[in-house]
């Protein structure tokens, strides 16, 4: 599976699991809900853990956790959900989060761009064909009028 | 009037560019209807009854002569001949084709202007007081704020997609001409007792299904925390507004539902980790004020004495001096209405030959500067009183001095069911039959200032609630009623209006208007106007004669 990573198509090894599911060896990312409940049994992991949140789920949840936490998935149930943007800028402008921001599930190649600028750093497309124009996407614009975290 | 620098420029170029590919991809099938519908939205395009309909942005109402040649052009070229002005000071067309929407916008960006965010869940174009900067009750003029939050809200990254939509209106005068508690954040300008200006801030305001008057939420904000504090509402509603119904998802229904005490504390959690960062500074305030600067007033304007002469001499410019001018803050110096409200035309359209026309005549008498209205008229907001009379008689040549600024056949209108895919019921039909029910000039100046506003379903978009007179077009089973309602008022003294009664048949409502008219000329006190004898008898006389029959 290729993904977008700072500005770069590269090939990605994540895997989520599912809350009912075993965890499994390599990198993977639980929900939050996992996380808080497991956190003990998945600090000792040998493997990179990341956290998934969803819109409905609280970003200060975490902030606490944040350091041990080196991927944070930012899913999107449908694209039009844009509480994932405010997520994004208060895990970088808030809490000063500095690990991988990840978008994934159904949001638009054409919402890349927006999403960069509140601090998205990878994508993972739905439809890989996608990938090239979704790159391209993130230079739609040089030029922004307001503040954000880019 | 605010110029484009370079970053203005390329940033409208750049959407141009992307909105091509958008429509592109779009047509290749390469992405899905449900995706396109949102990203064209965001650019004003909506599709309709007949064809897609395009809402190009006007800045708080604000347009130059060199602007509406370009819309006459793009009416001529793209459209049949007309466009049509909103309520919020934007400019609609209503028959463009899909596939020519990235050239209206190519040509559009050549004069400054541009489709962004004139609808969809985001933030909208921010309206103002159409007098703003010449009105003589003013505290401040708002418009370099408006210019302000413009920048600010045009392609904000985190509040592309919000519950809903979201719109921010700004008055400065004392009088509330932008019916600013009638929307999601209102601004007023308002001084201090330490003789400062500052912003009064109002949320959870709005029209449509739920209306709802706006609440204070800070009585006083300093200028260089506008934009920080804005920030704060924004993030609290992307964030916790309702996104569960789409009839529940406006930040009033979120004021409402969480009490303003909670709201306001979100608020203001968020915004005081915002606020330093956020600062406006005063050079960047004062170097937008300068572009609002006002311009070369003649000093001796005042001394000409052929404007009172020709009112004297000739009484159908007197009549319209009267209706549709009004006092300036420069003496010798008034705003002139430009009527879009003439018998036989849908409120608020115009067409290329009047576009044309009137960008002559501000160039000539106007500085070359024009606006638009809330109440969907436009105006030269400039002109000395010398030229007053030049400037009827054009006027008036291009069926553009109707003098009924005001007056009950001022009406503010929505397309209704002929062009709206949303309409329940057809509405430019009776606002042609009212006004010829209303012929009669001097009858109509008689009744003075009465608001009819009439909207073709409940979505509201000619703010049927806050008319003096409501007119609301329903369905039921197919058939077009209509729903009265008295009293509503978007000014200082906002009121939603009071039900008349059962719903009425559409061959009924004019009826029903003049009979409402009839019975305010009978049982009126002396000087007392149609709103405040609402205010006074309630609903019952009039509802009396409006169901006598049935």
């Amino acid at each position: 599976m290729q993904i977008i990573k700072d500005k770069q198509i590269v090939d990605d090894s994540w895997s989520f699991v599912a809350d009912d599911a075993e965890l499994k060896d390599g990198n993977i990312s639980v929900s939050i809900a996992r996380w808080k409940k497991d956190k003990q049994q998945l600090l000792n992991s040998s493997d990179k853990i990341g956290v998934r949140i969803g819109p409905a789920d609280s970003v200060e949840d975490i902030a606490a956790d944040l350091k041990d936490i080196p991927l944070i998935e930012l899913d999107f149930p449908a694209f039009a959900d844009g509480r994932i943007f405010s997520h994004a800028w208060l895990l970088r402008g808030r809490y000063n989060y500095q690990g991988e921001i990840r978008a994934t599930g159904h949001f638009m190649r054409d919402q890349v761009y927006y999403l960069s600028r509140v601090g998205v750093n990878a994508f993972r497309l739905e439809n890989p064909e996608d990938l090239p124009v979704a790159l391209n996407a993130l230079n739609d614009f040089s030029v922004s009028y307001q503040k954000s975290i880019h | 009037m605010y110029q484009y620098n370079d970053i203005d420029q390329s940033l409208i170029e750049q959407r141009v560019a992307q909105f091509r590919r958008q429509t592109e991809s779009f047509l290749k099938g390469q992405i899905s209807d449900d995706q396109f519908r949102a990203l064209r939205l965001m650019n004003g395009l909506y599709i309709q009854t007949h064809a897609p309909m395009l809402r190009i942005a006007g800045p708080y109402g604000l347009l130059n002569s060199k602007q509406l040649r370009k819309l006459a052009h793009i009416a001529r070229t793209y459209d049949k001949n007309y466009c049509h002005f909103t309520t919020r000071q934007n400019i609609q067309f209503n028959w463009p084709q899909l596939e020519k929407v990235p050239d209206i916008l190519e040509e559009l960006a050549s004069v400054q202007m541009h489709a962004i965010q004139t609808s969809g869940n985001c933030l909208r174009n921010t309206s103002t007081d159409h007098l703003a900067g010449v009105c003589i009750d003013e505290i401040e003029d708002p418009r370099p704020y408006c210019e302000i939050i413009r920048q600010w809200t045009t392609l904000h990254p985190e509040f592309a997609y919000l519950p809903r939509k979201f719109k921010i209106a700004v008055s400065g005068a004392k009088l509330d001409r932008a019916a600013t508690q009638f929307h999601d954040i209102g601004l007023h300008l308002v001084e201090n007792d330490a003789g400062e200006i500052g912003f009064r801030v109002l949320v959870g305001g709005g029209l449509g299904r739920t209306p709802i008057i706006g609440q204070v939420i800070k009585p006083y904000l300093d200028k260089k925390h506008l934009l920080s504090y804005l920030e704060a509402i924004l993030r609290i509603y992307n964030l916790f507004g309702r996104r569960d119904n789409k009839y529940k998802a406006r930040i009033k229904i979120l004021v409402k539902e969480s009490g303003m005490e909670k709201f306001s504390e979100l608020v203001e959690k968020e915004w005081l980790l915002i606020r330093n960062a956020l600062e406006l500074d005063n050079g960047r305030i004062e170097a937008t004020k300068a572009q609002f600067a006002p311009p070369a007033y003649e000093a001796d304007a005042a001394q000409d004495t052929g404007f009172a002469q020709h009112q004297l001499e000739n009484k159908a410019f007197a009549t319209w001096v009267k209706y549709n001018t009004t006092d300036h803050k420069a003496p010798g110096y008034r705003a002139a209405f430009i009527s879009l409200k003439a018998p036989d035309t849908a409120p608020g359209d115009m067409t290329d030959t009047q576009l044309d026309a009137v960008a002559d005549l501000a160039d000539r008498y106007s500085f070359g500067e024009i606006r638009s209205t809330h109440r969907q008229n436009l105006i030269l907001a400039d002109v000395k009183q010398a030229d007053l009379f030049p400037l009827w008689q054009q006027l008036d040549g291009l069926k553009l001095a109707t003098a009924n600024n005001g007056t009950a056949t001022d009406m503010i209108c929505c397309p209704g069911l002929d062009f709206c895919s949303l309409a329940n019921a057809g509405t430019i039909g009776i606002a042609k039959e009212i006004n010829e029910a209303l012929d009669d000039l001097d009858y109509l100046h008689d009744i003075g200032d009465v608001k009819i506003n009439m909207s073709g379903c409940m979505n509201g978009c000619a703010h049927q609630s806050v008319g003096h007179i409501g007119i609301l077009g329903v369905d039921k089973k197919g058939v077009e009623w209509y729903q009265l309602t008295l009293g509503g008022s978007s000014e200082n003294e906002a009121a939603i209006g009071e039900r008349l009664g059962p719903s009425i048949a559409k061959d009924q409502v004019t009826k029903a208007i003049t009979t409402i008219l009839d019975v305010y000329i009978k049982q009126r006190l002396d000087d007392e106007s149609f709103l405040n004898m609402v205010k006074r008898v309630g609903t019952t006389p009039f509802k009396e004669q409006v169901y006598a029959n049935n």
